[in-house]
């Protein structure tokens, strides 16, 4: 319903919305502006903002001292792989629940949410020892497995909501029109939930790719995506800002880029069902 | 072909037995109208014929054949439902074409088919657009291109009307209606309008608590209820029922007459009441009449009786007319 909003109200809230839009962007640009700078001018105080002598030089010495390319491929490996495996179990558990729910179903998905609730680091030694032992520790594919769990939850979580909104008449009218259990989730449902599959992939991806806890403490350098990369410069021994700054900027530009193009598909994605 | 035989029919939702048992059957090319107000179980009644539910117990014959445990894909029946249901990413086209598709039509005899029921609903110039980009009463041909063009043994629609304005509705009763003069396939219609169901039926089966309460042509559930629920569903505005005095002297505990068999007057009758509410219609007056002794009467006058509320009217039923029920609520 349109309210009658005035002038004066619509000029302080952009006000606000935009300061807020800054600040949460503020650390991004500062993490990139400062990435430009030399080693000397990033700890300069007072801070210089943009009139400082631009420079390249820590993206050359962070390509020298370490392989960009072998963590990247790790990261794309890792995000996409536990993602693609965490939808292809998902897909089959949310249709079920959505679609035939039983008495159990609401609990069960408040026990997968509360597993995200429990400190991840309450599992590490388990699970480091359950690693370690059967020679997971620092290779992709035990990355790939420990992502695919910790993201499960969401995965069915949101995918769940979406075939929720799926009206239960259309696919009794597949099953009516002579549509087998495949069929009908070839033509019916399957078009009809793309969008909502595209958006959690998209989102389960990002969350893959920035997820730090599990990657760095379970690899070392073959499978070590780029967390581990950025993370390889902050180090006790000295203040490398400029080159924290350019590794940070070189892992976060693929999934920053990723998001951006995907912003529309995003935002539907985790908006889906708020309002109806 | 398309008889229908409901034996013992029953369904139980966890504590709640929507339908205790039902026994009913419908002939090949019957136009049969399950009615009752909502929650009495017409369309989980449906719903079980058409095998989107599972019976509790009891047979659903189809053609002679028991398809009690066949799924909806082999039962040969097309349903319309009452949101459409419509695929919202194909076009209309597809949409009509879907269960030639399922049933592996060639493409040849596909678009034939999709031409012709597209030419008898009015749907050419749409076909390439998708549901979203019609209106209601177009969507809802569509649902029927899409029911019609695998020339089923009878057609289930469930209160395929209910979204629709009123002038629509009234268009598209015609529609279903002219269709299946045309056709002269079974359909089982469910509405909770028994304006629907007096205007489309060859039968009409009244529903009250999951139990059939008379099964019968329009015009005998109107001249012959056989309960008081029938009687007061059947007919609008509402059958009266009088009870006391002036129903005794009839020899009946309770006596029902319709609105439209009440006399009305301005200057004597039976009985004497005054008008509380005057619904002038044009071609009908309904008058809503408090009488003394009696309580709330209807009756139906001319489209120019003089009245208005609080003013005194006579009223008085046609004796040939009038409706007389048992202590239990059976017609006499």
């Amino acid at each position: 319903m349109a309210r009658k909003v005035s002038t004066r109200r619509k000029v302080v809230m952009t006000a606000i919305a935009w300061t807020l839009g800054i600040l949460i962007f503020f650390p991004i640009l500062w993490t990139f502006l400062t990435s430009f700078k030399t080693e000397a001018d990033a700890i300069a105080s007072p801070p210089q903002f943009l009139f400082f002598h631009w420079t390249t030089e820590s993206y050359a010495e962070v390509q020298s001292r370490s392989n960009y390319l072998s963590h990247f491929m790790n990261s794309v490996i890792i995000s996409f792989g536990s993602t693609l495996i965490g939808l292809i179990i998902a897909i089959p558990a949310a249709w079920a629940m959505a679609f035939s729910p039983t008495k159990r179903t609401k609990d069960l998905l408040m026990w997968m949410l509360s597993t995200k609730m429990m400190p991840p680091v309450g599992a590490l030694i388990p699970i480091y020892l359950l690693f370690r032992n059967s020679g997971l520790l620092d290779s992709r594919f035990g990355l790939v497995i420990v992502l695919t769990l910790i993201n499960l939850p969401i995965i069915v979580w949101m995918l769940y909501t979406y075939f929720k909104e799926i009206p239960g008449e259309i696919l009794e009218a597949a099953r009516m029109d002579g549509a087998s259990l495949l069929k009908e989730i070839i033509y019916v449902l399957t078009p009809m939930a793309v969008p909502g599959i595209a958006s959690t992939l998209l989102l389960n991806i990002i969350l893959a790719w920035n997820e730090a806890f599990w990657t760095l403490n379970l690899s070392a350098s073959k499978a070590a995506p780029l967390t581990a990369f950025i993370a390889s410069y902050s180090s006790p021994e000295g203040l490398f800002y400029a080159k924290l700054s350019a590794a940070s900027t070189m892992a976060i530009a693929p999934i920053l880029i990723l998001g951006w193009f995907s912003q529309k598909q995003l935002v539907r994605g985790l908006t889906f069902g708020a309002v109806k | 072909m398309g008889s229908i035989t409901l034996q013992k029919v029953s369904k139980v939702f966890g504590e709640a037995k929507v339908i205790p048992s039902i026994d009913l059957d419908i002939k090949d090319g019957e136009f049969v109208v399950f009615v009752g107000p909502s929650g009495c179980g017409k369309s989980t009644l449906l719903r079980l014929i058409a095998g989107l539910e599972d019976v509790s117990g009891g047979n659903i014959v189809i053609d002679g054949k028991d398809a009690t445990e066949k799924a909806p894909s082999e039962r040969g029946l097309a349903m319309v439902f009452q949101s459409y249901a419509l695929y919202p990413h194909m076009s209309v086209r597809n949409n009509i074409a879907f269960p030639l598709k399922m049933a592996g039509v060639d493409k040849a005899e596909i678009d034939r088919k999709v031409a012709d029921a597209a030419r008898v609903l009015n749907l050419t110039d749409y076909l390439e657009r998708k549901p979203r980009q019609l209106s209601g009463g177009q969507r809802q041909r569509v649902a029927i291109g899409r029911a019609i063009v695998r020339q089923p043994s009878a057609f289930l629609f469930d209160e395929p009307l209910s979204n629709l304005d009123a002038a629509l509705r009234v268009n598209m009763r015609l529609e279903i209606s002219e269709l299946h003069q045309q056709l002269k396939t079974t359909m089982i219609y469910v509405t909770h309008d028994q304006v629907e169901a007096m205007t489309m039926a060859d039968k009409i089966v009244v529903l009250n608590r999951g139990n059939i309460e008379q099964v019968g042509s329009p015009l005998e559930l109107y001249h012959k209820p056989r309960n008081l629920f029938v009687a007061g569903f059947i007919g609008s505005p509402k059958m009266n029922f009088v009870k006391g005095q002036y129903a005794a002297q009839l020899g009946a505990p309770t006596i029902g007459v319709r609105p439209e068999h009440v006399l009305l007057s301005t200057e004597g009758g039976d009985w004497k009441g005054k008008v509380m509410v005057a619904e002038h219609l044009g071609a009908d007056t309904f008058l809503h009449v408090d009488v003394e002794g009696i309580d709330h009467v209807t009756a139906r006058g001319g489209g120019d009786f003089p009245a208005k509320a609080g003013d005194v009217v006579y009223l008085t039923p046609d004796k040939t007319r009038i409706h007389k029920f048992n202590e239990g609520g059976l017609a006499i």
